[in-house]
């Protein structure tokens, strides 16, 4: 359908701009940081820089990367990173699997998933948590960053309302077969879940890559902070008494350029991974969302 | 059959079944130690609790650190802060992407429709540090990009986006809707999708314009939605989003801008008052248990919700 009255035609303009503009506002700071970081430190610190570098150079990013502090936590993140994702995604099928059977046929589901749910209900807090990862001995150490996050619960009940809009036909073909529950799991479920696992990865990795509060309160040690705790601290609190710098370096990182780059790095894998994100992310959240 | 289910239903029918509890296991351990174990350490809020002594020797001191909560000035102006904001952010991050949903849902080229998705959606993957750094960047009253647009532009002295009170909150809002409004329209662009043409194309045969269309036919479609999300947002009053506050804030704008989650924060783990702090987040935690149950009894009832 078509409108073609003047009043619609003036409105689809206006649309069309303010959208434009709107869409531009999203991601124009990013392009301004990107612009800075690829600046001369001098026009940097003059304020000189908008949307496009001035002095066009390389050296803030170089520097970046070859900061022994900044390198070891870009580590840290990928292996918190990878670890986490791996062992979300064993839990979250194992667990969502048994889940969206039927309470007939499985006695003792509501049981469990109450059990679960409440969780997502009440917490006990701040305090509680942080003295029982001081109490395990776990501070420091990679698993007090993936272990308590990785019963998702929101996410667990993302697949098992996927598990359930599988035919139950195959189900019972398999049984017939004489498949147990480990076989149906394997062979009919998982590979027909997978753009549902997909999903549910790609937003773990996301958070995992973007989690920076833990990092900072289970880690006395700031040789083991993940990469966005790193950038809060020493670009956000701009605290530098964690890290062991000399006076030169010190110099460099607190640079406006040199911090844009950081910037920068911290977010350039959300960027990459982002179009693969947005390819699944509508259909899984309207999955969850929406049920009949 | 409705007899065999009931009887089925009455067995636990380990022989098959019994894969389906090996698979829990995991998962219910790992929820055991990490969730409830620490519900257990909600005692301590009635305890002067002390790492070195322990929950078991630590000195009972019953509602004390409760009494506290509510006797002390600055504990009272955190609650009203969180209050303030979380409220406003609820307001203003429904409102902002339903009439954004609107305005896209009048745009005919799909290419173009796509892009500003594209971009849009954008903020909401990147976190409060990087938009932390970046707002602490182009927000600076020494040039930032912000304040010289406006100079230029209005010849408006620098503004303290970030070191006054007032606009420390309006800053606060404002870049929490510019973060999530993009990605909030997935919701109401998935309720718009499903609205038949037919509709629409009964509204032009009765001689309806574009205006009467969207009055009459878009905005009641998007009416359940936006009921479940304003309804459910009520378990969040107290969730005023410690991630962003904490990489904004500083110490000037403590008093309109400290709330409870990073108060919790400051006087258990950096002053070291935990039995304090652990009362503070079990008041939250308890009153946002109450209130969740109860917006989700409500969408329930209204909308027919129900997460699974």
């Amino acid at each position: 359908m078509i409108y073609r009255t003047n009043g619609y035609r003036l409105f689809t303009w206006f649309n069309t701009i303010f959208l434009a503009c709107i869409s531009l506002c999203c991601v124009l700071p990013m392009i301004h940081i990107l612009a800075i970081s690829l600046s001369g430190r001098d026009a940097a610190t003059a304020n000189l820089v908008y949307l496009w570098p001035v002095d066009f150079t390389f050296d803030s990013f170089i520097d970046t990367l070859s900061n022994r502090n900044f390198s070891r936590s870009l580590i840290v993140s990928l292996q918190r990173t990878l670890l986490g994702t791996a062992i979300f995604l064993i839990i979250a099928a194992i667990t969502a699997y048994p889940l969206s059977k039927e309470s007939y046929s499985f006695r003792g589901r509501s049981l469990y998933a109450w059990f679960f749910v409440f969780t997502m209900l009440f917490t006990g807090g701040l305090v509680p948590n942080y003295i029982l990862i001081m109490k395990l001995g776990l501070n420091n150490s990679l698993w007090a960053l993936v272990l308590p996050t990785a019963v998702e619960v929101w996410s667990i009940i993302l697949l098992l309302n996927f598990f359930r809009n599988i035919p139950k036909e195959m189900e019972e073909a398999a049984l017939i077969d004489g498949a147990g529950h480990f076989k149906t799991m394997w062979n009919i479920y998982l590979p027909l879940s997978l753009p549902a696992l997909a999903t549910l990865a790609l937003f773990t990795m996301v958070f995992h890559w973007n989690e920076w509060f833990h990092g900072m309160l289970y880690n006395t040690d700031a040789s083991n902070y993940p990469l966005a705790t790193l950038l809060q601290t020493i670009i956000v609190q701009q605290d530098f008494t964690k890290m062991a710098i000399n006076p030169e370096d010190m110099e460099n990182i607190s640079n406006k350029s040199v911090k844009s780059a950081q910037i920068f790095i911290g977010a350039l894998p959300i960027l990459l991974v982002y179009p693969f994100l947005q390819r699944f992310f509508v259909k899984g959240i309207v999955l969850g969302a929406v049920k009949e | 059959m409705g007899n065999t289910l009931a009887r089925r239903s009455r067995k636990w029918n380990l022989k098959r079944n019994w894969p389906l509890h090996m698979m829990l296991i995991p998962a219910v351990l790992l929820t055991l130690l990490f969730a409830y174990v620490p519900m257990g350490g909600i005692v301590m809020a009635f305890q002067d609790f002390k790492p070195w002594t322990g929950i078991m020797d630590s000195p009972w001191v019953g509602w004390k650190n409760f009494e506290k909560l509510f006797g002390q000035p600055d504990s009272i102006q955190v609650m009203w802060n969180t209050l303030i904001l979380a409220l406003s952010k609820i307001i203003a991050g429904l409102i902002a992407p339903f009439l954004f949903s609107l305005l896209l849902n009048e745009v005919r080229v799909s290419s173009f429709k796509r892009s500003v998705q594209t971009l849009v959606y954008l903020p909401h993957f990147l976190s409060w540090v990087i938009l932390g750094g970046i707002l602490l960047e182009i927000l600076s009253t020494e040039g930032g990009m912000i304040n010289k647009l406006l100079g230029n532009l209005f010849g408006i002295q620098p503004i303290f986006f970030l070191g006054d009170g007032d606009w420390f909150r309006f800053t606060v809002v404002i870049s929490h809707v510019w973060k999530e409004f993009g990605f909030g329209t997935i919701v109401f662009l998935a309720a718009l999708a499903g609205v038949s043409p037919s509709l629409y194309e009964a509204a032009v045969v009765d001689g309806a314009n574009r205006w009467k269309q969207t009055l009459h036919i878009t905005i009641p479609a998007m009416m359940p939605i936006t009921i479940v999300l304003a309804t459910l947002s009520l378990g969040n009053v107290l969730n005023a989003g410690f991630d962003q506050i904490f990489n904004l804030y500083n110490a000037l704008v403590y008093d309109k801008g400290d709330i409870i989650d990073t108060y919790v924060y400051r006087t258990a783990i950096i002053s070291g008052n935990m039995g304090f702090g652990t009362a503070v987040g079990l008041f939250k935690s308890a009153i946002g248990f109450v209130l969740i149950v109860v917006a989700y009894r409500l969408a329930y009832k209204f909308a027919g919700y129900r997460i699974f």
